[in-house]
């Protein structure tokens, strides 16, 4: 059965969002609670940030297991195998992400219901910027 | 011996008593009484004294993880906060059994230091990215995995000898 890509467009709590990191334990001060705001935040971290988190497999299991996006996931996965670096990892993560959420918000997109994220939730917080 | 302003009023004998207890608190009263030649009852008096003031916090072992076989990395965080949830982001740290120490300090602004402990460099980043950077009012953290000790040691009387040493030769 295919679920709604509202699911995948929510906001999700402030535990769940994505906190952007450039190394083990050191935090950019940087997040995002939705894919919409996932993608604005590619344009600015720090490019060491989309590095890290890239060849972590984090990208590709947050989009997965919190916001229920296996096709976006599988996407990133192979950006991954390619080991783009740099500014065109910045580049291609952004068109990837942006191109994904044209096709979700264009209505006609559809994902797994396996996801865990595809269960229904009540809509939640927005993360706000500390 | 009682309060004295901020600190107990402490005699040479009360002095003598904890550099002993420091150094071995698992000593009997009588051999402590037998080192400094006092009776026994005469220390129990002292140690229950300084037990209800406070001055001395608490008895504990010290464990080795690596030899109980449990591998432990520790870590030194510095968080920076808005500075008027500061207290707030202290205090939740405070209760996390992860976290061994917090404290606030100034340099060029007011951070928070953080000990925290864990079993390798993937759970720390873990704890530290699903607990500590969606606290409310954390800015930016900077974590740096200590490498090597070179020296630990909590605050003892042969400091304090060596301060009023230091003070006494100004």
């Amino acid at each position: 059965m295919a679920v709604s890509s509202s699911r995948v467009l929510r906001s999700v709590l402030r535990e769940e969002a994505f906190y952007f990191f450039t190394s083990i334990g050191n935090y950019t001060g940087q997040g995002a609670s939705s894919l919409d705001e996932f993608l604005q935040k590619i344009k600015d971290v720090d490019i060491k940030s989309l590095e890290f988190h890239l060849f972590r497999e984090d990208f590709e299991k947050w989009i997965d297991q919190t916001l229920g996006d296996d096709k976006l996931a599988a996407e990133i996965k192979i950006l991954r195998n390619q080991k783009v670096v740099g500014n065109a990892l910045r580049d291609r993560l952004y068109f990837i992400v942006s191109r994904r959420l044209k096709e979700l918000k264009g209505g006609s997109a559809t994902v797994s219901a396996s996801s865990p994220a595809s269960k229904e939730r009540p809509q939640s917080s927005v993360l706000r910027p500390s | 011996m009682k309060l004295k302003g901020q600190g107990a009023d402490l005699d040479d004998l009360d002095w003598q008593i904890l550099r002993l207890i420091q150094e071995d608190a698992k000593q009997t009263y009588t051999e402590i009484g037998n080192r400094l030649n006092v009776a026994h009852s005469t220390v129990y008096d002292r140690i229950q004294k300084m037990e209800e003031l406070g001055v001395i916090k608490k008895y504990e072992a010290v464990v080795d993880s690596e030899k109980i076989g449990i591998p432990q990395i520790t870590a030194h965080m510095t968080i920076t906060t808005d500075p008027k949830e500061t207290e707030n982001v202290a205090k939740k740290l405070e209760k996390f059994g992860q976290v061994l120490e917090v404290s606030t300090s100034f340099s060029e602004e007011l951070v928070i230091i953080a000990k925290v402990v864990a079993q390798d460099q993937g759970q720390l980043h873990s704890f530290i990215a699903k607990s500590i950077a969606p606290l409310p009012g954390v800015l930016r953290i900077r974590t740096a995995i200590v490498t090597k000790k070179y020296k630990e040691e909590r605050f003892s009387l042969s400091s304090r000898e060596n301060l009023l040493k230091k003070r006494n030769n100004l």
